[in-house]
């Protein structure tokens, strides 16, 4: 059998070194596509739960406000955010850096796909941390102002700890669209896993390989993130409180 | 040229041109997607122990895990390098150049890779509004002399769709937004038009806002268009919380 | 004098679920115009039975005849016809949830019957009156009362024209109020003549109307007999040991 003498060749032997060698750099952007998930995660909880707040307590011409970023982050696809962020703002967001820190700052394609993907999670967290705190008996309201809470103070004492609790499950959903969505940041030439797997296919014309490489990798990336979530979950889970608001889609 | 000219005469055309295209690209994925989704989802619900239910599963674990990026060009640039491996061990061998049907055309490409995503998704709304429904909605069904064909048709059917609506809607809203990615495989609808003016003649913001726009249009008339579906289709005491 | 030949006839059912019998050679018999009250501890079969008798579930043994026909012969072909003849109530009612109640009594005139919109509509109408529903056609379960929903559930069964109707504690999921027009509606299908296998703990209402009480337990007819069995006093049989326990209970 041919074949099977043929499996063994220099040239089969040689292949596979090289691939393992691109398979590596491949790998190896895996510490940008999570840096960057992390730091639009994080983005967009910092601007979600203000958000989510004024939406639900806020007082009305906010909600209209709040509702209108929503409305345009949800609306507008994040590859044209990056363009638009990337190459139509990129002056206007600089020169708004100079003045407010009177120090230049260089727009890079990492820092556009971070500041893209975090202003679009920033819309969907809010959506889900709105649903949260709905869902945080009105009762736990009424029950801390008696006692003398200011709203202000019951909102972040007793309101969001349980919202955000809550919101666990719903974030491992959206970690794991990030992670996905983090893909279409190769286009603007940030260094992740799939500009590597790119740049690989294209010279090598290994199509198949690289891109089932990649789309494993991205698998792996999502069942960690999911599990770490899950024991994040159970770590701060409160018996008896509404678990089942929102129920993780992976 | 003035900047209104640029507008009228070259930036919004285009765009339109490109719309026409997006929505060629949205509604056959769109409506495959669902099909495909309910057919999946109606199968993982029914057989979840079994082989088949097993293999569905394997293909939402896929579509679901991996970014629509990545399922992109794999359709588009992996499939030739496929054929040209098949056709080095076939065509030696005399037969058919049937390889030929793996090189597939951007717009084909794109309505493949969307739809096999999309039904991945619809897939998941599909099966869990089938399992919201409680077994005895079956049983009396089956009581009554239904078989289980019709039991499913008749009783379980109109309540799983009505409570998959809002799940599948949004999706198809996601694929609304995620049909720019249309541009990996090279196929120009509104962002790859947009791209292409912006480039030309320098003008990025206005380029890629017009795009933005456009879109948000597009999202804005299909929520409408879903909630007035849900509305009309609504049953007191139906929803599932 | 022969015996005239019984309407349902159970014929040493036994079911089998994860290697334990739930039902154990279980045989019962109802001539046309019966009513016979099935009590007995919970988890001693009796939904079983009831579900044996339509082959919702099927026997690993035995057999059900309604009018002489073979339910085990009929599964081969179509047991939905044999379904269609045998009403089932369910304890918690199972009505169609995203059905009005006129349409919940339709559905399976159109769907299983064929009838046409107007004619099912028309039946529909007749049977929710029958059970003093008129008003509420148009309501959808979760706009009813327990009550309400129960008596929607009869009045879809009943306009299937069943043979024999089998009720699985039709009152136990309501509230002590309610219990009592479901009741009525029992009572007025029993002395109008339909042939009727019930499962209660409403061992009261089952005394003044039924002449044969089953007691099971464990999956086996322990005792057969009138209604004086229950009254046994003491060292009467099981089934009125059952009843001053749920007497105690229920303070009746």
């Amino acid at each position: 059998m041919d074949f099977f003498k043929n499996l063994f060749s220099p040239e089969i032997l040689r292949a596979i070194t090289d691939f393992s060698q691109s398979a590596l750099f491949i790998a190896q952007g895996s510490g940008y596509t999570v840096a960057l998930i992390a730091l639009a995660m994080l983005l967009g909880l910092i601007l979600g739960l203000p958000l989510s707040t004024i939406t639900v307590y806020g007082p009305g011409w906010l909600k209209k406000l709040t509702g209108l970023y929503v409305w345009f982050f949800r609306g507008v696809p994040i590859l044209v955010l990056m363009f638009l962020i990337y190459f139509g703002f990129f002056d206007l967001i600089e020169s708004f850096y100079f003045k407010l820190f009177e120090e230049r700052l260089v727009l890079t394609p990492f820092k556009a796909a971070v500041l893209s993907l975090g202003l679009a999670s920033a819309a969907y967290q809010s959506q889900i941390f709105k649903g949260a705190i709905l869902s945080v008996q009105s009762g736990q309201l009424k029950a801390a102002l008696a006692l003398g809470f200011s709203k202000k103070r019951a909102i972040i004492h007793v309101i969001l700890p349980q919202a955000l609790r809550i919101s666990i499950p719903a974030w491992s959903n959206e970690y794991s669209i990030l992670l996905k969505d983090s893909a279409i940041a190769y286009v603007l030439g940030t260094m992740e896993i799939m500009a590597r797997t790119r740049f690989m296919a294209s010279t090598t014309f290994a199509h198949i390989r690289f891109y089932l490489f990649a789309g494993l990798l991205y698998f792996v990336l999502t069942w960690l993130g999911v599990k770490l979530l899950a024991v994040l979950d159970k770590k701060v889970r409160i018996p008896g409180l509404a678990h089942d608001v929102f129920r993780a889609e992976d | 040229m003035s900047t209104w000219q640029f507008y009228w005469e070259t930036l919004i055309p285009a765009v339109n041109k490109g719309l026409g295209l997006s929505i060629a690209l949205i509604v056959p994925s769109a409506v495959l997607g669902l099909a495909l989704g309910l057919l999946v989802g109606a199968g993982r619900a029914m057989g979840a122990k079994k082989t088949l239910g097993r293999l569905l599963n394997l293909y939402v674990a896929i579509f679901r895990g991996t970014p629509l990026v990545v399922q992109l060009v794999m359709w588009f640039y992996g499939l030739p390098s496929l054929a040209l491996i098949l056709e080095g061990y076939f065509k030696p061998l005399g037969w058919p150049p049937f390889w030929r049907g793996l090189l597939l055309s951007p717009y084909a490409a794109a309505v493949l890779g969307f739809t096999l995503c999309s039904g991945a998704y619809q897939s998941e709304y599909v099966r869990g509004a089938i399992l919201s429904i409680k077994k005895g909605q079956f049983l009396a069904a089956r009581a009554l002399g239904f078989s289980k064909a019709q039991a499913f048709w008749s009783v379980i059917a109109p309540v799983a769709l009505r409570r998959a609506l809002p799940g599948c809607g949004n999706e198809i809203i996601y694929l609304i937004k995620y049909s720019s990615l249309a541009l990996v495989v090279t196929a120009v609808e509104i962002t790859g038009q947009a791209k292409m003016v912006a480039s030309l003649y320098f003008r990025h913001l206005e380029c890629y806002l017009l795009a933005a726009v456009y879109y948000l249009a597009l999202v804005t008339v299909a929520t409408a268009i879903l909630g007035y579906l849900e509305k009309k289709l609504a049953v007191p005491g139906l929803d599932p919380h | 004098m022969t015996e005239p030949r019984p309407l349902l006839e159970v014929s040493r059912v036994t079911r089998v679920i994860d290697g334990k019998k739930i039902l154990d050679d279980v045989s019962l018999s109802l001539n046309k115009g019966d009513l016979k009250v099935v009590i007995g501890p919970s988890g001693g079969g009796k939904s079983t039975l009831l579900q044996c008798v339509n082959f919702l579930q099927v026997p690993n043994q035995g057999d059900v005849f309604l009018d002489g026909v073979s339910a085990r012969e009929m599964s081969r072909h179509n047991i939905n016809l044999f379904r269609q003849k045998i009403g089932m109530i369910f304890q918690d009612f199972n009505l169609f949830d995203h059905l009005s109640a006129r349409d919940n009594v339709a559905i399976a005139l159109r769907k299983v019957k064929g009838q046409k919109k107007a004619k099912a509509y028309q039946r529909a109408m007749e049977e929710l009156d029958r059970v003093g529903l008129a008003d509420k056609a148009d309501l959808y379960p979760s706009q009813l009362s327990g009550g309400q929903k129960q008596r929607v559930s009869l009045a879809r069964a009943l306009a299937m024209d069943p043979m024999v109707m089998l009720l699985d504690e039709p009152t136990s999921a309501l509230d002590p109020e309610l219990i009592g027009e479901v009741l009525n509606v029992i009572a007025q299908l029993s002395y109008s003549g339909m042939t009727m296998l019930m499962v209660t703990h409403q061992i009261g209402f089952a005394r003044h109307l039924t002449k044969e009480i089953i007691f099971m337990e464990a999956g086996r007819v322990v005792e057969t007999g009138p209604p004086e069995l229950l009254e046994g006093g003491p060292g009467g049989g099981r089934a009125a040991e059952f009843c001053a326990k749920l007497a105690e209970v229920t303070g009746r």
